[in-house]
């Protein structure tokens, strides 16, 4: 599938060619060959979600890159270029992940790669990236970039990855709600991060984990794993994915009845779900991570609120055309981000064509500090150049009359870990 | 939770999923017994079902009930036509040829769960229960004041997974009294045991055949639409039910309408049993490696007679 | 010119024709057919049970993946080189496929799927269980360091390229070379009738044995050459999808011919990229093809070729 943001480029192509032509006009001939060749525009490959389970996701990631790339055209685009997004099916599997890898490198000789979501995606496609030293950069909020695992092409500059979120939320949690933990949590990968790291973290706020409870993946029924939760659980951590979220959740609520003990979840459990669904009134007063409040808060920056208006997402984080169509809210800022990160990057780099695309790697590498901004409006950024990971604030809201209030904004340094790799070492 | 409070609700929960499981299973044990094909889009027809389900319910609006009982009627039908479609314009053609099938029904599965993707779209989206209450359920034990009853915490169960055990068996005693009792079930029975005698003796066998394909899909659906309010419609639900009523059709033994109903049982309850002892993952393998073996040591199925 | 010789110069001429695309065929489709000829070997494997010996399996990816984390764990947490990693692989795939015939071979028929899919399903669920160490569904990468064969850079486009034909070409004539020699003969008599091959005095079970033997260990040499040509291992590829996918290509490309496996493959694959270039919804499209090719194609593309053309072919 190639998609041109169509009217978008049509009416940007239409000013900026208007434009070139008239600079041309007082140009020497060979500069104007030359503004002719850039005039190409940069091709960003879209590795999307659009079947298999990441799909409610790979829906919303399509429809924020729209938003920013439309913007970014708008504006006039990227050293002068427009934006062009070249959208590919990965089916949500590793193995046509990679090959949608090679097809943005050498068939569509796009410059970039990015859009990625499920780790396994990500970590099954960055050793193509790496070896076509095509720059990949994934919206994933996995660790496996931040851990080493991969190489010095890939980059996360736009989400924060689990490790740091996960060890964020234990000083609130310990502090507020509990020091007794019970963990619900799916069994793989994604699901022994939080395992590990939130253990390892909550353990060091004095508290400790009763039990870990792991979900075999693709289970539909809950129930009869839930008595294995402690008695003396005071606090239920909670994460799980996949189309199963729903019924996890209201079966935790009909299996508690009106006992249930605190309970703390991350927001992965009912992204692109209705917190007002049927069976979910229990949630009322339990808490959740979220990466950015789905719903607009009171405090509302003006950014939010402009991104929110750019995407087309209402004040309770669904579709403006369609209010039973819920964004994931609390990850799609992560492409919104990462574009205008490509964005900077580029003109920083003076990038002009893949013969650049070192020089992209190493001014993205030079970033570190970026301020919350139209460009980053779920909030201020620090970027480690080293391990390629960026780092910012975490927010936890509580449900309250079926709107998720913000309660906590934690600070960027809550979410810092000592470095495990140092891709800048890696060859170009 | 101590033991047997836990042994109670785990299996509830699992007679839940046997009666469910049972319900898709009978369709297709009736397809593979009659039609002697493996529909790999057996699984599509049932999330057709609970998606047509969230189609009707959102559509009614007013009480859940009227939405839910309006699913429960539509969603068959619709689904049984689709597959009495599928059946005259291709599973005819290819003569019911089993290997063929399974390459034309992995096709048909591609184009339900594409059109599916393009019109309902990605998400798990829930439809309301008619009812449902959740109940306390009491245990005893016997304490100083010897046998007394108490209400374990955690120990509870809903109204409407209760309605869902009870549905399911009414609508399981139905198939059996029409395979048993009707002269369309009768024609079926004879075009099990030997389609080319059936054929000798003036039976439409073409038209069976195009039948029992479309029950067996609007048993699938019927079943999905039951357990809808319970999990969510979603495009790719159809895998796992696909997967474990094949299974239960050939532990059950090929063509055993009881045995069908029983391997369900058999699967669900020692799915839900087996997660009381073990960490749940390492249940899901030893239930797994369970069925594996009992094929392993009786080929024929718990209740089939011939050789498969 | 006799048949054999026919015979010889088509697949050899394949063989050939292969090899020499690699000089002239643009990067993108040089890379998807190293990757086509990888899961072509794994397509030849499941034939020679499936095509040939006419047992239905439903758990080959649990080879293929017994090969992968043969080869990936023993790289990854052992310190192995290429070399022996491989060798693991290909001695786990012959283990797992001996273990199971040996249970699976009780059976028979729709018993015998159903056995191998929940040994395949149990498999799979053990990766997941065993997460330390695998990684689980995110699966690990196998750095280019590792990568590293006898001094040859296996990431490297050409130097894959041509390990992949080299692993397709060797499989390609074992199967050639298995089902025109006694052996092969009498597992296409078991496919075909069972009892009369038992009374003519041979031994059924030893046959079918080797059989999944022989098509499992080449199913784990896919899978192994796989994370390493590739340079990742992950549980997708243990998955149920993963054990219907080869069966789908022998399907397409001929159930029981020699060249089904490759042809099924390649057709498989650019159905799937080609048609996701036109529209999003390819996959609607790849269902309309299936469909119309168990119409029009009913013993695959190679098999029909076979019917109505070369009736010599193997």
């Amino acid at each position: 599938m190639t998609k041109l943001i169509k009217d978008t480029t049509r009416r940007g192509a239409l000013k900026t060619m208007a434009g070139a032509a008239a600079g041309a006009a007082t140009m020497p001939l060979w500069a104007r060959f030359a503004q002719a060749q850039s005039s190409e525009p940069i091709k960003i490959g879209f590795q999307q979600h659009s079947t298999g389970i990441g799909a409610a996701y790979g829906r919303w990631y399509g429809r924020t890159t729209e938003a920013a790339v439309k913007l970014i055209n708008e504006n006039g685009g990227i050293n002068g270029r427009m934006v062009e997004i070249v959208a590919e099916d990965d089916g949500t599997d590793p193995k046509r992940g990679a090959e949608v890898v090679e097809k943005f490198a050498t068939q569509h000789n796009c410059d970039v790669g990015f859009g990625t979501l499920f780790s396994h995606v990500v970590i099954g496609s960055a050793p193509r990236a790496g070896e076509l030293k095509l720059p990949y950069f994934v919206v994933s909020e996995g660790h496996h970039v931040a851990s080493g695992m991969l190489n010095r092409y890939t980059l996360q500059p736009g989400i924060t990855d689990v490790k740091s979120q996960v060890q964020a939320m234990a000083p609130y949690v310990a502090e507020n709600l509990g020091k007794k933990v019970t963990m619900v949590f799916p069994d793989f990968a994604f699901g022994h991060d939080h395992r590990d790291f939130f253990t390892a973290a909550i353990e060091a706020q004095g508290g400790e984990v009763l039990e870990h409870i792991a979900i075999p993946p693709a289970e539909t029924s809950f129930t009869k794993y839930f008595p294995k939760i402690p008695r003396d659980t005071e606090v239920l951590y909670h994460v799980m994915v996949g189309p199963a979220v729903l019924t996890f959740v209201k079966e935790l609520g009909e299996f508690f009845g009106p006992s249930r003990p605190e309970m703390f979840g991350f927001i992965d459990s009912l992204e692109a779900v209705a917190i007002d669904s049927p069976g979910l009134e229990f949630l009322e007063g339990t808490y959740f991570w979220e990466g950015m409040p789905r719903h607009a808060q009171g405090d509302q920056s003006e950014h939010d609120k402009f991104y929110r208006a750019a995407v087309g997402v209402n004040e309770r984080g669904a579709s403006v055309s369609d209010p039973t169509d819920i964004s994931t809210y609390a990850h799609m800022f992560g492409c919104w981000e990462t574009l205008y990160v490509i964005k900077a990057g580029m003109e920083a780099a003076g990038y002009q064509g893949p013969g650049d695309r070192a020089a992209l790697i190493e001014a993205v590498e030079a970033m570190s500090d970026m301020p919350e901004s139209r460009a980053h409006p779920q909030g201020a950024k620090v970027f480690n150049g080293k391990t390629h990971q960026v780092f910012g604030h975490q927010y936890i809201s509580r449900v309250e009359g079926g709107k998720l209030v913000k309660v906590h904004t934690t600070s960027i340094e809550d979410t810092f870990y000592p470095d495990e790799v140092d891709y800048t070492t890696q060859p170009l | 939770m101590e033991l047997g409070p836990y042994i109670l609700l785990a299996s509830l929960e699992g007679s839940v999923t046997a009666a469910v499981l049972a319900l898709t299973a009978v369709g297709l044990s009736l397809v593979f017994g009659v039609m002697r094909v493996v529909n790999i889009a057996h699984g599509e027809f049932f999330m057709l079902g609970a998606v047509i389900a969230w189609y009707v319910a959102h559509a009614m609006g007013g009480h859940p009930a009227i939405g839910f009982v309006a699913a429960l009627v539509l969603a068959p039908l619709l689904v049984g036509a689709i597959a009495v479609a599928a059946d005259m314009t291709i599973l005819k053609r290819i003569d019911y040829d089993p290997e063929r099938t399974i390459v034309a029904t992995i096709g048909l599965l591609y184009i339900i769960q594409q059109l599916t993707l393009m019109t309902y779209g990605p998400e798990a989206r829930p439809v309301e229960a008619p009812f449902n209450q959740r109940i306390a359920l009491p245990w005893f034990e016997w304490g100083e004041k010897g046998f007394e009853f108490y209400f374990p915490w955690g120990l509870s169960t809903t109204t409407y997974k209760l309605a869902v055990i009870g549905a399911a068996a009414v609508v399981l005693c139905g198939v059996w009294a029409m395979m048993t009792r009707t002269r369309i079930g009768l024609l079926m029975r004879a075009t099990q045991a030997d389609r080319d005698m059936a054929l000798a003796f003036g039976i439409p066998v073409e038209r069976v055949y195009a039948l029992v394909f479309g029950i067996g899909a609007g048993l699938a659906a019927l079943a999905a639409v039951l357990i809808v309010p319970i999990q969510q419609a979603h495009y790719l639900m159809g895998a796992d039910p696909l997967l474990l009523s094949f299974i239960v059709v050939i532990i059950g033994g090929l063509g055993s309408l009881p045995g069908t109903v029983l391997a369900a049982v058999f699967i669900g309850l020692s799915d839900g049993i087996i997660s009381v002892f073990f960490s749940p993952t390492l249940a899901k393998i030893l239930a797994t490696l369970l069925v594996g073996l009992v094929l392993v040591f009786r080929p024929q199925g718990l209740f089939g007679t011939r050789t498969a | 010119m006799s048949e054999t010789q026919r015979i010889l110069i088509l697949h050899g001429g394949l063989l050939v024709l292969l090899f020499v695309l690699q000089f002239v065929l643009p990067a993108y489709h040089h890379g998807n057919l190293a990757r086509i000829m990888v899961l072509a070997t794994y397509a030849v494997g499941y034939n020679i049970l499936f095509g040939y010996t006419g047992l239905l399996s439903l758990g080959h990816a649990l080879f293929f993946a017994a090969g992968m984390y043969g080869m990936g764990l023993t790289i990854q947490h052992a310190g192995f080189t290429p070399a022996p990693a491989l060798l693991v692989g290909l001695v786990a795939g012959a283990l797992v496929s001996g273990a199971l015939a040996l249970l699976a071979l009780r059976t028979a028929g729709v018993a015998f799927m159903i056995v191998t899919l929940m040994f395949a399903q149990a498999g799979y669920l053990t990766i997941l269980y065993f997460g330390e160490y695998t990684r689980g569904d995110e699966g690990f990468v196998i750095q280019q360091a590792q990568r590293v064969l006898w001094g040859i850079d296996l990431s490297d486009p050409t130097n894959r390229y041509f390990a992949a034909w080299g692993l397709f070409g060797i499989c390609l004539l074992i199967s050639l070379w298995l089902v025109r020699a006694p052996f092969g003969r009498t597992l296409v008599a078991i496919r075909e009738n069972e009892e009369r091959v038992r009374m003519l005095g041979y031994d059924t079970f030893a046959h079918k044995l080797t059989a999944m033997v022989i098509s499992g260990t080449i199913a784990a040499a896919a899978g192994a050459f796989y994370g390493l040509l590739f340079g990742y291992a992950g549980a997708s590829f243990a998955s149920v999808q993963y054990s219907i996918f080869p069966l789908l290509w022998v399907l397409l490309g001929g159930a029981g011919t020699v060249l089904g496996p490759f042809v099924g493959t390649l057709f498989m694959f650019y159905l799937i990229d080609l048609s996701s270039g036109i529209t999003t919804a390819y996959m609607l499209i790849a269902g309309v093809v299936l469909v119309a090719l168990t119409l029009f194609a009913p013993q695959g593309l190679t098999g029909e070729l076979r019917r109505r053309v070369w009736r010599w072919l193997p």
